[in-house]
């Protein structure tokens, strides 16, 4: 589906473990540690909408690839 | 721009992790200030930002531009004195719902009148946050507070029909949930020559949340993804539709004459002399 699959970065020090950037993923690739912490499961579906980067309170989450949609 | 990008560029990182609660809407909404102001291309050391005192009014301490923080209500006092000393500098205005609707709502009234050009950005908690939970002209009829312990009896009040009748001339909505859209009015504000006010809908887990039985930021989220219903949209709804709903998108806009533009050639250039 992807021509280039995402790199998603998570910022473990900065993150909080609200969970919205996990709640509100389209494609369902993030999950919660043991302790709450966003992680990646699946990132094979990631479309890099961007959407966790815009949601997220604490600046803790970045997708890289082509796409930004934070900026565009 | 990467994240990384935007926070060393845009955020004094020394002080980061902020300290707002885990899943306080304060930080979605700080990012979305510091993309619009990137999007918008503005000069990073013309503007100035200022905020009053609550969990939101932190968020210029935290922002790599010259900030003021003052004191509680007064954001709009001192940003207008910072426009009128110099008028070619960008002003923004952080502000929160107590700041700006209670102890400061007398200077939003008059900032508003003016159509001074500031674009200010209110983080709508429905609460008073900072100092632990106590209701503001804000918190929506029947919702719980430290001191509303039966409910709240107070009506809604809309800040944004307040800011238009005021004589504020460009009106927004957004929330932190639409997070995409909330970037672009603030550029919008940007743009515009006049008082621009955005009321971001936003979430206090930590009081707003616990006190109405919201388990989570995420909860809050949902709510306000359920509830918002954009002005295009609620165009074609009854208000039996929209009965508990709010707008959110563009709510007014006209051009008028700016403050400082008219001070500049109404009065500085008559007191020098230049015209009679
Ligand atoms: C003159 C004055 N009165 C009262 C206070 C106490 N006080 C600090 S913050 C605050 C309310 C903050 O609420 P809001 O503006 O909604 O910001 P939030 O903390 O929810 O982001 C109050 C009443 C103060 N600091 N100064
Ligand atoms: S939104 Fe940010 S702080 Fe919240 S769980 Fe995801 S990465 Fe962590
Ligand atoms: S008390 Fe509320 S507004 Fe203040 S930081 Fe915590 S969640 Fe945010």
């Amino acid at each position: 589906m992807n021509s280039e699959v995402a790199h998603i970065d998570i910022n473990e020090k900065w993150c909080k473990g609200c969970g919205i950037c996990i709640a509100f993923c389209p494609a369902k690739v993030l999950v919660a540690r043991e302790d709450g912490k966003a992680a990646v499961a699946n990132i094979e579906a990631c479309t890099r909408c961007g959407l966790c980067e815009l949601r997220c309170p604490d600046y803790a989450i970045s997708v890289g690839g082509k796409q930004h949609a934070s900026t565009n | 721009m990467s994240v990384k990008e935007l926070v060393e560029r845009y955020c004094r990182t020394s002080k980061l992790p902020h300290i707002w609660c885990p899943g306080c809407g304060n930080g979605i909404i700080m990012g979305a200030v510091m993309r619009a102001l990137d999007k918008a291309d503005i000069d990073q050391d013309k503007t100035v930002i200022v905020s009053g005192i609550g969990c939101s009014s932190r968020a210029p301490g935290y922002m790599n531009f010259d900030t003021l923080h003052t004191t509680h209500g007064r954001a709009l006092a001192y940003a207008t004195g910072v426009k009128m000393a110099n008028p070619d500098l960008n002003v923004v205005v952080l502000t929160g719902d107590g700041d700006c609707s209670a102890i400061g709502g007398n200077h939003l009234i008059h900032a508003a009148r003016r159509n001074i050009n500031l674009t200010v950005v209110v983080f709508n908690n429905s609460i008073y946050g900072m100092t632990g939970g106590q209701y503001s002209p804000l918190t929506p009829t029947h919702s719980y507070a430290t001191t509303a312990p039966y409910g709240s009896i107070d009506r809604n009040f809309d800040l944004c029909k307040l800011v238009q009748a005021a004589g504020g001339t460009y009106v927004a909505r957004g929330t932190t949930y639409h997070t995409r859209q909330l970037v672009d009015q603030i550029v919008a504000g940007l743009g515009h020559n006049g008082f621009s006010f955005i009321e971001v809908i936003t979430q206090c887990p930590m009081y707003f949340g616990r006190k109405n039985k919201f388990p989570s930021a995420v909860d809050m989220l949902k709510w306000q993804q359920e509830h918002a219903v954009p002005v295009k949209a609620a165009a074609k709804m009854t208000s039996e539709q929209l009965a508990g709903k709010f707008l959110i998108g563009e709510l007014y806009h006209e051009e008028a004459p700016e403050y400082t533009a008219v001070y500049e050639k109404e009065v500085i250039a008559k007191a020098r002399g230049e015209v009679k």
